[in-house]
């Protein structure tokens, strides 16, 4: 190296070094005033669950309550009549559950065979998970609809939730890339000692992978809790109904007026994805990068 | 695929077929019984006069077809979508970019910020929707309110026929999380030395990103365009519970349009006809991603 070269090369360092400081500054500009944005309307919605009726409407609208109203928690869980929070929560986790160990079972078994086992057709198999990994279920609900309705399926709970045991397109394709990385080697080993496919599997692949299943579990648990198209379409009496659906029912119910009762509602909806996202958030995140780069 | 003279199989090769075809049973019957069924199914109910009970259908041919074409309702739907969808394209895309950028440099505390950009998305849904009908009111919102404090006179947002499409949109953006981390994993998946030699050559910030972020991260970025539309699609709790389709038709997508017609007016050969479309546009869509993610492989070496 000469010694011009190492010159130019600490020249450099320090313009990097200056542009950096302007970079941190600009950076934090933006990031900032946007996470502010972002969690805005959690602040408007625990805001508005905390404040007495008549503040509610006072202008200029305030982020801080003036006095702190904790009862609306309870008046609004149990404060109207037909809708039901507890059934409806109830319902709503014992489906969530179901279809959680549903999804991870079914798409555990798909996601071994399409990673690890040869069969002839697997490619044209592995070709309609990726096609239909997208597709929404929205286009497919009429039918759905009347399918179920010939089962005698309507206003019970098993529409949501036997379908699940079926397998995902989106996680089979998920777990599946992960399978894909734990090395051969530790397969031919178990081989050797005379395990069988599920012996490998239940042994190897599922305490390897425990970062995707969290994964699939934690979007599970968002989408199925989140779901709110299903349970509207499949359930009529009020004793069936889950979480989201209960909600609308108030809003209706109210006529939009009791604003500060059903903030608080929807606040205690919302706190069990909000701990399952602050606590898996690491797992998500990931299990999302992975869809969109190899997909 | 040429089909070669099917070989004698050993036993051993016999047996993990066999097991293959076990352990995928519980999805291949989800895909046939919940899937594929139901969507040829619904091919043919929407040629039928199908309206409450499946005993004694008519079959009428193309008619739900023409009757749909001919409903100007069904156009406007289908103009709703289609502003939704480019407006999310366009905005949410690029939103979601730039969210993505900033989470990219190098800072302190970043993934904290990405934990507090992502968390929209996760609880989007009944709850949330219903705080964003308080925050677009017109009146008593936070949104004019803080609008009014620099001197604008907020529009009414979801309670104008010009302003509810424009306010969905916006409020989409909240949720642009999922696209935002593929994104972002798309951009540290560019190579450093690219940057590197770009620096030689004297490229700037902005000719680094147009030159060389931009172009390798298009196989990405059309992905993410992909799942944008798509979820267009499935917008229906917020139309339910914010809009219902109004002011006016203004907010009638077609996902609004197939429930309506298939659950309200019970028109269910209809509703069919709409749902086939949306499918076939969707795996249109999905197809293409195929198509053009095979084109763009190039660009990274095969990784399983």
């Amino acid at each position: 190296m000469t010694t011009q070269k190492r010159n130019e090369g600490v020249a450099w360092r320090k313009s990097i070094h200056g542009r950096r400081a302007i970079g941190y500054i600009l950076t934090f500009a933006l990031l900032v005033p946007l996470g502010i944005a972002f969690v805005l309307p959690f602040i408007v919605m625990v805001s508005t669950a905390l404040k007495p009726l008549n503040q509610v409407f006072a202008f200029p609208p305030r982020l801080i309550p003036e006095t702190v109203q904790w009862e609306n928690f309870a008046d609004g869980w149990y404060g109207y009549g037909y809708v039901n929070f507890t059934t409806c929560t109830w319902n709503s986790l014992k489906i969530t559950i179901n279809n959680i160990i549903g999804n991870v079972v079914s798409c555990t078994l798909a996601a071994y065979a399409f990673a690890r086992l040869k069969a002839r057709g697997k490619n044209v198999l592995f070709a309609i998970v990726l096609a239909t990994m997208l597709l929404p279920n929205e286009a497919l609900v009429v039918p759905q609809y009347v399918l179920f309705n010939r089962f005698g399926w309507l206003d019970t709970h098993l529409p949501l939730m036997v379908p699940p045991w079926f397998g995902w397109p989106f996680f089979i394709f998920l777990l599946r890339q992960f399978f894909l990385t734990i090395p051969e080697e530790l397969v031919d080993a178990a081989k050797i000692d005379g395990a069988g496919h599920v012996r490998i599997l239940l042994q190897i692949f599922i305490p390897l992978s425990k970062p995707a299943l969290a994964t699939l579990a934690i979007f599970a648990f968002i989408g199925n809790w989140n779901n709110f198209f299903g349970p509207l379409l499949y359930l009529r009496t009020p004793d069936v109904q889950t979480l989201p659906v209960c909600l609308v029912q108030y809003q209706g119910a109210y006529g939009n007026t009791e604003w500060h009762l059903m903030m608080a509602v929807a606040t205690i909806a919302v706190i069990p994805v909000l701990l399952i996202f602050i606590f898996g958030q690491r797992y998500f995140v990931e299990g999302i990068a992975t869809s969109g780069v190899k997909g | 695929m040429i089909r070669r003279k099917s070989r004698p199989i050993s036993a051993s090769a016999k047996h993990e077929e066999r097991i293959f075809y076990l352990f995928i049973l519980p999805w291949l019957i989800g895909l046939v019984v919940f899937s594929a069924g139901p969507v040829f199914g619904m091919l043919g109910l929407s040629f039928t006069d199908w309206r409450i009970s499946l005993d004694d259908l008519q079959f009428i041919g193309l008619d739900n077809y023409a009757k749909l074409f001919d409903d100007p309702i069904f156009w406007t739907s289908v103009g709703n979508t289609l502003y939704i969808v480019v407006g999310r394209v366009v905005f949410g895309v690029s939103f979601a970019l730039l969210l993505a950028v900033l989470l990219n440099q190098k800072v302190p505390g970043i993934a904290f910020f990405r934990a507090v950009y992502y968390l929209p998305t996760v609880t989007a849904g009944v709850a949330v929707a219903l705080v964003w009908i308080w925050i677009f009111n017109p009146r008593l919102g936070i949104l004019n309110y803080s609008l009014k404090q620099i001197g604008i006179q907020g529009p009414p947002w979801i309670f104008s026929k010009t302003w509810v499409k424009p306010s969905l949109i916006l409020m989409s953006m909240f949720s642009v999380g999922p696209i935002m981390i593929i994104l972002l994993a798309g951009l540290q998946g560019v190579p450093k030395e690219l940057y590197e030699s770009a620096e030689i050559d004297g490229a700037g910030n902005w000719a680094k990103f147009f030159n060389v972020t931009l172009p390798m991260l298009s196989p990405v970025l059309f992905f993410v365009i992909i799942i944008s539309v798509v979820s267009s699609f499935q917008n229906f709790t917020e139309i339910r519970v914010m809009t219902e389709g109004g002011p006016g038709e203004s907010s009638n997508v077609l996902i609004w349009y197939l429930w309506e017609n298939a659950f309200i007016f019970l028109q269910l050969g209809i509703a069919a006809a709409v749902a086939w479309i949306m499918f076939v546009v969707l795996m249109v869509l999905t197809g293409a991603q195929f198509w053009v993610g095979r084109r763009w492989v190039y660009y990274e070496a095969d990784t399983g």
